[in-house]
């Protein structure tokens, strides 16, 4: 099966090409540091508000910041219509998403733990003691955004006004990201931390739910 | 002479039909080239050259109609043809080199000994010494090269050109004259759109005229081959 | 035409009984009086917007699937459709909150989701009026589509288990205040009379876009001919 290995090739091509340049990622990066400051302005961020809204804006931020770090995900790709030259080379076109979704959890990831102790220190709230739990609920809402994101990124590349359709589209589709995600985060953050393993087991449902979908309809998101 | 490392083949159109909304942009259209033809396929913009070009290459879903490769034979463990595409657009990525490009696509094929596959290439179109610059940097004529190299990775017996020689200088278009030449030599079946005369069109060995989305000449039933590329008519 | 009137008429008939039945013959709330009756249009207008929302959601598969222009007037009539009654589910949520509870708005789990279901089809009719040619349209749309539908269990289930930690105002009470029986049979009737406004809905506005497909269809045809 040519799936994953082509998956892998593809994937090694989009972390070169992020890697040599690092604009996403760096633009990524300040603008949840942006964000994360200008949040600071609506509430004390003492450690007790903090704990209460610290997750909830986290997430935000987050998803604010993926739904503009997606927009040249296929944009790029029509630059030189290195789309059509994929895929006439990829036999199965899901491995075309498999690894724009596997690059984008990783570049979002990446910034998320890049700002992880800045956010623990603006606003006053431990995570050492559950960071690798901390690790667990980046990854599964990264990945939720990312194959949303990705999916939806591939419309809006074709659609006119695409700097804004993305969020538009992206955001109250990953409302359930949003609430589950911070649910566990917050358990995280409290004076007795704990994992709400409801919350892990809901963000893993919405992650298998929308990549089988992705699966089942990626090739029309691409067809012309 | 080395054997070709291809097996040659032909295409047919039945009924191949393609809209956009309300836009015909082509009409039913039925033809059939043989293995080893030379087709220049002329016409205005917009008569429908690169949408049936791109039907060809599998890229633009037909609304109607059938695209046979004969000799294909459906069996599910023998692949089917893969045409090799130049359009317009470099379809290669700016910001890696001619190599990484060029191996990224020899890997995706699976293709065993990419590596020496590339170098390959990259010397018979005249790019080894400009392997490991970025595309970025390269002017049209040399992307042209990219371009084509990349089509040619698979080995394909046909090959697919939307208007190639766009924006070449002479020197580049006396290259891609020849390497025309010798590719169609090889026996390899060429499907080319052209606006007008040129050192490119004198390549081909059949010529046909596309107008709002149907053939309104071909010289195999008649037509000259002047005519058709000259034809200045509504 | 005449088919037309006679199903208007029936429906506006069915609509009326359901009005009556709402005001005259369900039992007095003894807590909230006259403003609980709101109920039956509200909660009839959340099943009816779903309902239209899950042919939208059948009608973009079959679109994707088919490529028949029809099964993608039938998902923007089901989509349009739906986000009306849906409209009318927020609309009436703030008109019993105000009365019975002093606010306009609470975040409570079926109106907050509601809210996001709105947003999910008002986001698909924006989307289909950002791509011009009719062919892509439809298809992105439909995908986009499929998408949101199967968003919808996810926003309510999430909604409903980590929004509603702390005690709230539920509108229409929780899942504890239990509705009388006879309440079910008027609740029941009304959710039938607003199937019956959404098929005929439905049906005009199916019949409107496969009118303006057809108009496309022909004026481009006499452009290039």
């Amino acid at each position: 099966m040519s799936l994953l290995p082509n998956a892998a090739v593809l994937l090694g091509k989009e972390l070169r090409t992020e890697f040599r340049s690092r604009e996403l990622l760096t633009t990524t990066v300040v603008f949840i540091l942006i964000v994360l400051v200008l949040f600071s302005f609506t509430f004390t961020p003492t450690s007790d508000e903090s704990r209460r809204f610290g997750p909830g804006l986290l997430w935000l931020a987050f998803l604010f910041a993926a739904s503009l770090m997606l927009q040249p995900c296929f944009l790029r790709e029509q630059q030189n219509d290195t789309l059509s030259a994929l895929r006439l080379s990829v036999s199965d076109p899901f491995a075309i998403f498999l690894a724009k979704l596997a690059a984008n959890t990783l570049f979002l990831l990446l910034t998320e733990l890049l700002l992880l102790p800045f956010f623990a220190l603006m606003y006053n709230v431990p995570v050492v003691p559950v960071l690798h739990w901390i690790i667990m609920v980046l990854f599964l809402g990264s990945l939720g955004i990312s194959i949303v994101g990705t999916a939806l990124s591939a419309i809006s590349a074709q659609a006119r006004m695409r700097e804004l359709l993305l969020p538009l589209l992206m955001l109250p589709l990953l409302t359930p990201v949003l609430a589950a995600s911070m649910e566990v985060t917050k358990g995280l953050f409290d004076r007795a931390p704990f994992v709400q393993w409801k919350g892990v087991g809901f963000l893993a449902v919405f992650d298998l739910v929308f990549l089988t979908a992705l699966w089942l309809f990626g090739e029309y998101l691409l067809e012309e | 002479m080395t054997p070709p490392a291809f097996s040659p083949a032909g295409l047919r159109f039945e009924n191949i039909e393609k809209r956009y909304g309300a836009l015909h942009a082509l009409r039913r259209l039925s033809f059939a080239i043989a293995a080893g033809e030379c087709v220049v396929f002329a016409g205005r913009n917009g008569s429908g050259k690169t949408t049936l070009l791109r039907v060809a290459a599998r890229l633009v879903r037909p609304s109607g109609g059938v695209l046979i490769f004969p000799g294909e034979s459906g069996a599910a463990d023998i692949a089917p043809i893969r045409p090799g595409f130049v359009a317009h657009a470099t379809m290669v990525y700016d910001e890696l080199t001619a190599e990484e490009n060029l191996m990224l696509f020899a890997r995706l094929q699976g293709m065993a000994q990419a590596e020496n596959r590339v170098n390959d290439l990259l010397k018979e179109v005249g790019l080894s010494d400009r392997g490991a610059s970025l595309v970025r940097t390269f002017s049209r004529g040399m992307r042209q090269r990219v371009a084509i190299a990349r089509a040619l990775l698979h080995e394909p017996s046909v090959l697919l050109l939307d208007e190639p020689a766009t924006g070449l200088d002479p020197q580049g278009v006396a290259w891609l004259a020849t390497t025309i030449r010798r590719l169609r030599d090889s026996g390899r079946t060429i499907l080319m759109s052209l606006h007008g005369e040129s050192e490119i069109s004198s390549l081909g060995t059949r010529a046909i005229r596309l107008d709002a989305g149907s053939i309104v000449a071909d010289t195999r039933t008649g037509a000259t081959f002047r005519h058709i590329l000259t034809f200045a008519g509504a | 035409m005449g088919k037309n009137i006679v199903a208007a008429v029936c429906v506006f008939v069915l609509l009326g009984a359901a009005a009556y039945a709402s005001f005259f013959i369900a039992p007095t709330d003894a807590k909230q009086g006259l403003i609980y009756r709101i109920l039956f249009l509200h909660v009839a207008s959340a099943w009816t917007g779903l309902t239209a929302f899950f042919i939208c959601f059948v009608a973009n598969l079959l679109y994707v699937w088919r490529r028949q222009p029809r099964w993608d007037w039938l998902g923007v009539s089901g989509g349009e459709v739906g986000l009306a009654f849906t409209t009318v589910v927020l609309v009436t949520g703030p008109i019993w909150a105000h009365p019975v509870w002093g606010i306009w708005w609470t975040w409570d789990a079926r109106l907050t989701s509601t809210f996001v279901l709105w947003l999910l089809y008002a986001s698909y009719l924006l989307l289909r009026t950002l791509i011009e040619e009719p062919d892509r349209r439809a298809l992105l749309s439909a995908l986009f589509g499929i998408f949101a539908f199967l968003d919808v269990p996810l926003v309510f289930g999430s909604i409903r288990w980590w929004r509603t930690q702390h005690p709230q105002p539920v509108v229409m009470g929780g899942p504890g205040s239990g509705l009388d029986p006879t309440m079910y049979k008027v609740l029941f009737f009304s959710w039938f009379a607003m199937l019956a406004l959404m098929t005929l809905l439905l049906r005009q506005r199916y019949r409107l876009e496969a009118m303006r497909g057809e108009f496309e269809t022909a004026q481009q045809e006499m452009e290039t001919a």
